[in-house]
């Protein structure tokens, strides 16, 4: 972000960079940097919750007072601390010939689908594969963990990316059963620590680094600390 | 699984390093044209999505709110944007502060770049000074940028 700051600063524009990552924004020492400290992936500190966003534009905007660089800091932090979870209930099994993550997708559908009602499909399927094909992605997965080389297992994509979908899939479908956005990264910890899911799709990185396969290709299923 | 450990992963990667800082003075906010750039990986449904080290960007249209994420980074909260596209493209809390006279006017277009770059080169040389001759055009005076 720092980098395009100096860029567009150059061609004429006053720029205000609201940075996550303190060593970063003092690094790179865009024009105007406010840090924030947030958690990854909003900036803007909390969804739906306007006038707290309001407050950090505010502090913002009054950057474009300075005359020389600088770089401030949003007085209220959030923290994550890696231990809030969401309380999201499983559907139970319906199906016990089914593999338990592929019942537990059929189980979540209804709650995936009334959130997409109600938010849009922001970032939850498409990249690779549909709310449709989320079922047979997941099977190519299982195949993976019971040994079957990658290449070979069905993966409709790159891992990565259809790992994303399926994350997607069910980080809106915990909206979808959830009476309020959850906190920061504790859709994410749900999905990888209390679902078949995202159990399965752990299990298949596991399977495939130990398979030897080129880190690129397994390590991005997943948050880097996993 | 932790915001800081996730950030202390990310947090020494090589930055590049500008001999100069360009530094712009701004017309009043309240007269002022204002663009959001960010970095997300946003676009259009009827868009290209973004390739892994893509370093292009979209544009966006102000008036549309179908914004997806197409970042490839699995390293951030996505619920944030996922119910409030505010958390990561505050264009509705701009558009209040334009209803309030505090903005001038909230930029037709806004820009969309991928954040998960190794090496800027491709993006400081071309597709940054790009996207800025862009907004420039439209008549920008301010932009925001916003990380993910």
């Amino acid at each position: 972000m720092s980098a395009l700051a100096h860029i567009f600063e150059a061609a004429g524009m006053s720029t205000i960079v609201l940075g996550s990552i303190r060593k970063q924004i003092e690094s790179t020492a865009p024009p105007r940097g406010l840090m924030c400290d947030f958690p990854l992936g909003r900036p803007l500190g909390r969804p739906n919750d306007p006038e707290f966003q309001h407050r950090v534009l505010d502090q913002a905007f009054k950057l474009l007072a300075a005359t020389e660089p600088v770089l401030e800091e949003f007085p209220e932090a959030i923290v994550d601390e890696g231990n809030e979870m969401l309380a999201c209930p499983l559907p139970p099994r319906s199906n016990a010939d089914l593999h338990p993550a592929l019942d537990e997708i059929r189980g979540l559908r209804p709650a995936y689908d009334r959130a997409l009602e109600q938010y849009g499909n922001r970032a939850a399927t498409g990249r690779v594969i549909s709310a449709d094909e989320i079922e047979e992605a997941m099977a190519a997965f299982i195949r993976v963990t019971d040994g079957v080389p990658w290449k070979e297992a069905g993966i409709p994509g790159i891992p990565s990316r259809v790992s994303q979908d399926i994350r997607g899939f069910y980080e809106l479908a915990a909206l979808g059963l959830s009476d309020h956005v959850p906190d920061a990264w504790s859709g994410t910890r749900w999905f990888f620590n209390s679902t078949e899911g995202g159990r399965m799709i752990l299990a298949a990185r596991s399977a495939m680094r130990d398979a030897g396969e080129v880190q690129p290709i397994w390590f991005y299923m997943a948050p880097g600390d996993q | 699984m932790a915001d800081n450990d996730i950030k202390s992963l990310t947090e020494d990667m090589e930055a590049p390093v500008f001999d100069t800082v360009a530094f712009s003075s701004p017309p009043e906010l309240s007269s002022a044209t204002v663009a959001v750039v960010t970095s997300a990986s946003l676009h259009h449904p009827d868009q290209d999505d973004f390739a892994p080290q893509d370093i292009g960007f979209r544009v966006l249209e102000g008036n549309r709110r179908d914004y997806r994420m197409g970042h490839w980074s699995p390293n951030f909260d996505t619920i944030g944007f996922a119910s409030d596209i505010n958390t990561v493209i505050p264009l509705d809390r701009l558009d209040e502060l334009t209803s309030e006279g505090k903005i001038g006017k909230v930029s037709d277009v806004h820009l969309s770049y991928a954040g998960n770059q190794f090496d800027l080169s491709a993006v400081q040389m071309d597709s940054g000074p790009a996207g800025a001759k862009l907004l420039r055009g439209k008549g920008v005076d301010v932009v925001l940028l916003t990380p993910v």
